[in-house]
């Protein structure tokens, strides 16, 4: 097991490597430099740009800024913001909790309406409700988020005045300083009445928004995995043993369909989290996604670069995670059978 | 009274091309202590009937019987749950394919304990207790180790056995075993039969053996029920049958088994079980009867009386020789 883990981590380097060199030439490619962004049209003296310019090391060759920026990495310094001049690990690390509870509420609301859907359209399979559902995922899956983000505001904060357009929290009204960065679990511990309530109102629309791709995915890929092994076998013998219909479909069938799910979940996440920097800008949601669009505007370079390595970091460590967790739910992966 | 008790039954299924009678009109009956054999070759509806009486058919099923009953219930207007709670724990079946009839997701401790949870209520110590019991009964060595086994560490022999164990558990009074040797190594075959065998002796409990194996018959069912393309064919006594063969698809099976078979070559039908498409007017077993006159290509034959097996045949064999009902014509 710990030989299959370093495995995976030794085969994450080249990735790395890979993606630190396309983020780093690929924002050098969009026009505007972070000075320029900064003077904008007004123009300074070319004296002035120049000075700035040799402060933030752009007039050095590209390779040696490169080369650079691989060096202060490998002794675990991220640079600092431009924008904010804040090192960018500490702002990343402040705004991630926002974006973690975002995408874990995403895949929860996915997984726990997309199974039950997905298994609930199998057993009833040819249902109006199976045709239904089906159809929905559909649109759900080729949904673009940014329209749908905008249609549900529409409809539901402007339209029906159900819930607030933007951010996490009404700040107005609460106030308290973040202790784990999750707003939920920060409401509840401040004590202020009603906090709890105006975090999860703020929650739901970016959740749906964010969840409905992979609560699309999961729900076909839970029912079309279920049919497959409703008709397996050991279906017939558990019921045969006489054990309750919903034991049998969902001990004895989902435990088997669960196993292509998994892999399935895990592969969204990667998706989630580019999914997350959309919603967040829709929403508002001061988020590390946010961030990182705002700062594509800025050609914050330090932050970006440094953004995007945390980011994928965390997709690889995830999908680890996902493959562990797969031999977990299947026996024949962990015995090596 | 018979335990398992079965008139004119009938299964057809929906399927896109309409209606598919897999099972058309079968009477059999079954006896406390009895071994009651099931020949027939593939897809002559012998696993079909079974599922039907343990109502684990599809949906696209559609089941008919003028009686079927077990132990004195009514089989076609049971509750679902009446079905769980007491037909599938009175009848226990076994599949042919036992590498895939284990959940393979769950231990062998899990799936045997499970049953007697279901019934009996055991705790989990005697839920382990008592399974380590039933793997000792069907010779499962090392029993206890077995029990955190999963499926996939087991041999095909060794989950036939598991399957018995926990066929066994629910303390059956009737066993269908559903041609359990087919999928198995020669070798292991005769210990399985034996064992199947010896435990319907000790638990005193019906056995309902599914083979196409006319050689298995002979060795172990009192009764043989004879099948083809859904058809009841034959019934007889084993002796009897094997003596004297009434419908000539029953005589063509016993003149393909190896000891009858006279010349170096080994006699087999030729042609196969007509399918869903190609199902005939008249006699199902006419293009492949070697007794088969124009009439039988046209019309469908009756039964005939029990001195000739009730066989499904216009001219029943009678000491290897057809002979014309009267009144049939
Ligand atoms: N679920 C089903 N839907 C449609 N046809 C079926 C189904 N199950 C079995 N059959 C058909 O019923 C016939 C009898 O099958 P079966 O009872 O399994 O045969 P046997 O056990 O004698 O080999 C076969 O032609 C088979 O294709
Ligand atoms: S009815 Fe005719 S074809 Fe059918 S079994 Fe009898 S003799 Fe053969
Ligand atoms: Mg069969």
């Amino acid at each position: 097991m710990i030989k299959f883990i370093l495995r995976r981590l030794l085969l994450t380097i080249p990735t790395f490597i890979a993606l630190m060199f396309v983020t780093f030439i690929a924002i050098r490619l969009v026009p505007g430099d972070p000075v320029e962004v900064r003077t904008g049209e007004h123009g300074i003296s070319p004296e002035r740009l120049a000075y700035f310019r040799h402060e933030l090391g752009l007039d050095q060759p590209v390779w040696k800024q490169f080369f650079d920026y691989v060096w202060h990495l490998l002794h675990g310094d991220f640079g600092v913001s431009l924008s904010s001049n804040e090192k960018v690990l500490t702002e990343f690390l402040s705004l991630f909790p926002a974006t973690l509870e975002l995408s874990i509420a995403g895949i929860l609301f996915a997984v726990l309406l997309g199974i039950p859907a997905g298994v609930f359209a199998a057993v009833k399979r040819g249902s109006w409700f199976d045709h239904t559902l089906m159809g929905a995922a559909v649109a759900g899956f080729s949904m673009p988020i940014f329209w749908w983000g905008l249609l549900l505001i529409m409809l539901v904060s402007e339209g029906w005045h159900l819930t607030p357009v933007s951010g996490r929290i009404d700040m107005i009204n609460f106030y308290f300083e973040p202790t784990t960065g999750f707003m939920l679990i920060d409401s509840l511990m401040s004590d202020q009445k009603g906090a709890f309530l105006s975090a999860l109102h703020h929650l739901v629309l970016p959740m749906i928004v964010l969840g409905t791709v992979p609560l699309a995915v999961i729900a076909r890929m839970t029912r079309s995995s279920m049919l497959e092994v409703l008709s397996e076998d050991y279906v017939r013998t558990a019921r045969a043993k006489g054990l309750s219909e919903f034991r049998v479909i969902s001990l004895h069938a989902l435990r088997n369909a669960l196993i292509p799910v998994v892999t399935v979940v895990g592969l969204q996440v990667g998706g989630l989290l580019a999914g997350a920097v959309l919603t967040e800008t829709i929403f508002s949601w001061p988020g590390v996604g946010k961030w990182l669009i705002e700062s594509i505007g800025r050609r914050d370079y330090p932050a970006l670069q440094g953004g995007i390595l945390l980011i994928s970091s965390l997709v690889i460590v995830i999908n680890l995670l996902v493959d562990l967790l797969y031999g977990a739910i299947n026996p024949r992966i962990r015995h090596g059978g | 009274m018979a335990l398992l008790n079965i008139r004119n039954l009938s299964v057809s299924f929906d399927t896109r091309n309409g209606a598919f009678k897999a099972v058309d009109g079968i009477d059999l009956a079954v006896e406390r202590d009895d071994v009651l054999a099931i020949v027939g070759e593939s897809g002559s509806g012998k696993s079909v009937a079974m599922l039907a009486v343990m109502g684990l058919l599809p949906w696209t099923a559609t089941v008919t019987a003028d009686r079927m009953e077990f132990d004195g219930l009514d089989l076609l207007t049971i509750s679902d749950e009446q079905r769980r709670k007491i037909v599938r724990r009175d009848v226990a079946m076994i599949f042919q394919e036992p590498m895939t009839s284990l959940n393979p997701c769950f231990t062998v401790g899990f799936q045997i304990g499970e049953t007697l949870k279901t019934h009996f209520g055991m705790d989990k110590q005697a839920q382990k207790k008592r399974s380590i019991e039933l793997l000792e009964q069907v010779g499962i060595t090392d029993p206890e180790k077995r029990l955190s086994a999963y499926p996939h560490q087991l041999s095909g022999g060794m989950s036939q056995r598991v399957m018995i164990a926990m066929a066994l558990s629910s303390e059956p009074k009737l066993l269908i075993a559903d041609e359990p040797t087919t999928a198995l190594d020669v070798t292991i075959q005769a210990q399985i039969l034996d064992l199947l065998l010896r435990l319907r002796k000790e638990n005193g409990m019906g056995l309902v053996l599914i083979t196409h194996d006319m050689g298995v018959v002979a060795e172990t069912a009192q009764r043989v029920v004879v099948q083809y393309a859904g058809q009841q064919v034959e019934m007889q006594d084993t002796r009897g049958l094997f003596r004297d063969p009434h419908h000539p698809y029953t005589a063509a099976l016993l003149a393909a088994l190896p000891e009858r078979a006279t010349g170096r070559v080994l006699p087999s039908i030729p042609g196969v079980v007509p399918g869903q498409f190609d199902r005939l007017k008249g006699c199902m077993f006419a293009p492949r009867c070697a007794f088969a006159t124009g009439h039988c290509h046209t019309v469908k034959p009756n039964r005939a009386p029990s001195e000739q097996g009730r066989a499904l045949c216009h001219t029943p064999l009678v000491h290897g020789q057809p002979v014309i009902l009267e009144g049939s014509r």
